[in-house]
């Protein structure tokens, strides 16, 4: 049960990690003040996740790795975040449509967490509830402004959900590794999550005056550590100093 | 009212210490002087996320990253207050940033300097905060209330942002070789910028006097610039970091430091617009609010459909 456990929290503080990183690549660059503070917070809400996540993960594995081992001493194969998490910012457009299918995910996601028998899993989930209210109201209220903005934001918006939706089939991929904890009632049935997402999710294209695309067929292969080419470059930048000087403290 | 006694009421005022107010009568020149001042201030905090968010994505541990993004939000929401304070003057956001993206406004020439290694994420919030922190400080007891309140505010998260890029140094002090080196040069590099940030020396300062009869300014630049060398030298020692003044000595009689002369021409310099990253920094200002502009604008189309179907 703990390799899976270990397994499980790393796909999680890997997903958090890397969608922190990209939100990060938007700091001093948004399109007005109030959304480069919003987003700079909210990327760091995410990296502070996965720092708790990747210590719980450290001490179950029992080998001694801390934080920063598994966050800047693995590579692109044994990395298991969502690829949805790491695909470009795009335009705002597509930095505010990735951020709200991840939070119309995670809202639930982590809600069912918080019920989890593993308490440590319970409390990081609680804290991060909060965190994701905000961060849902935040993506849902710029869904709609440029949803139902001027025809070039919706026409962006639009682009944006055709181009990266086909990556949320991997928010849910689930594998053996998992049903074993979903017996031991530690992490929620994401098919469960699967629906209210999708519930959520048509609700709110219907409001934003987006069009559902269709016959999309799903990217995956996350669980097995096969990622866009994208997380390469992720990985390169956000590991170069920390492996330039190996075993140092910072 | 004339304006003669208006301005006689307005000195009076200055005189006795107390704050003026955004609806209080003022001579048009210490409004213009303070429209330069706070803008200025704001522009600072926003240009100088660049230098910075240049390594959040590299940050070498979780804890530090996650102190980094902390930190230059904080600066983010400085330059808010700021261009909020300056806002009670008369001028709007847009104009501010108008004039910062047609070089009218300047900010702190220190931001044109390149961060190249991570030391220099040390360097600035121990030796950049750290000078900005003298200025603040002072700025806290400024005449104007709603810039005085400003300062109060960005003060008290100004000082944990030169505790960590101390803490940064320190610990990269206390490294191998390697680190310690790449502290000793971020150091050698940002010390003079940062001793220019105080601004020219009082004797060629054009706005110093009058800004200081007005109470704007409570110290001199040469004052604080002295302050700021007495305090930061015992600092670097402490670390076992050297400071690069050859001529830099303890003063026993006047119990402080006597150092050399900071090289004005490359202030100058940088101040003209030929500073090692003026053209970035602009350039990704101007860039970012181009690009953001269709984002602006459909905000602000929802609004109105918005305000249209309350109305109706």
């Amino acid at each position: 049960m703990e390799k899976h456990l270990f397994n499980y929290l790393l796909r999680l503080a890997d997903s958090s990690l890397i969608i922190g990183h990209r939100l990060s690549e938007w700091c001093g660059h948004g399109p007005v003040l109030e959304e480069d503070i919003a987003l700079t917070n909210i990327s760091l809400d995410f990296v502070g996740r996965a720092n708790s996540l990747y210590e719980y993960a450290g001490k179950i594995e029992e080998k001694g790795r801390t934080e920063d081992d598994l966050a800047y001493l693995r590579n692109e194969r044994e990395f298991f975040n969502n690829l949805l998490a790491e695909q470009p910012n795009g335009d705002y457009a597509q930095t505010i449509l990735r951020q709200y299918l991840t939070d119309a995910f995670e809202i639930h996601f982590y809600e069912a967490l918080t019920k989890s028998k593993d308490e440590t899993i319970a409390g990081i989930a609680a804290k991060s509830l909060k965190e994701i209210q905000y961060h849902l109201r935040h993506s849902s209220s710029w869904m709609l402004r440029l949803g139902d903005g001027t025809e070039e934001s919706n026409r962006r918006l639009q682009n944006a959900l055709n181009e990266i939706y086909r990556f949320t089939g991997s928010l849910f991929e689930t594998d053996d590794n998992d049903s074993a904890l979903t017996a031991a009632g530690i992490v929620p049935d994401l098919s469960v999550i699967q629906q209210l997402w999708q519930k959520d999710v048509d609700t709110m294209l219907e409001k934003a005056m987006l069009k559902k695309p269709e016959n999309v067929w799903m990217q995956k292969g996350n669980l097995q550590g096969r990622h866009t080419e994208h997380l390469g470059y992720i990985l390169a930048e956000m590991q170069s100093v920390h492996r330039a000087y190996p075993g140092v403290k910072w | 009212m004339e304006t003669i006694k208006l301005q006689e009421n307005f000195d009076a005022k200055i005189d006795r210490g107390d704050m003026i107010e955004p609806k209080d009568w003022m001579p048009d020149d210490y409004r213009k002087t303070l429209i330069r001042q706070i803008s200025q201030h704001a522009h600072s905090e926003i240009v100088g996320m660049l230098p910075e968010g240049n390594w959040i994505t590299r940050a070498p541990s979780l804890r530090r990253k996650m102190v980094l993004l902390a930190k230059v939000q904080d600066e983010g929401g400085h330059g808010l207050y700021l261009y909020s304070a300056a806002e009670t003057m008369g001028i709007s956001r847009d104009e501010m940033i108008e004039q910062l993206h047609n070089g009218k406004a300047k900010y702190s020439s220190i931001f044109n300097y390149p961060t190249l290694t991570w030391a220099d994420i040390g360097a600035i919030g121990w030796l950049v905060d750290g000078a900005a922190i003298m200025n603040q400080v002072m700025l806290q007891k400024t005449s104007y209330g709603p810039y005085s309140r400003a300062m109060v505010r960005i003060c008290k998260e100004e000082s944990f942002h030169q505790r960590q890029g101390y803490e940064i140094m320190s610990v990269l002090a206390a490294g191998t070789p390697e680190q310690k080196e790449m502290a000793q040069d971020a150091l050698n590099r940002f010390w003079w910028p940062s001793l220019m940030m105080f601004g020219p020396p009082d004797a060629s300062s054009p706005n110093t006097a009058q800004s200081m009869r007005w109470k704007i300014k409570r110290e001199t630049n040469d004052e604080l610039r002295q302050k700021f060398v007495d305090r930061t030298v015992p600092q670097a020692e402490f670390i076992g970091l050297k400071v690069p003044d050859k001529d830099l000595k303890w003063n026993e009689a006047k119990q402080s430091y006597d150092w050399g002369t900071p090289d004005w021409e490359e202030f100058n310099n940088v101040i003209k617009g030929n500073g090692p990253c003026n053209k970035e920094r602009l350039a990704a200002r101007v860039k970012a609010h181009e690009d953001g502009a269709w984002v602006r604008e459909a905000a602000a189309a929802y609004a109105a459909k918005q305000q249209q179907k309350v109305a109706a």
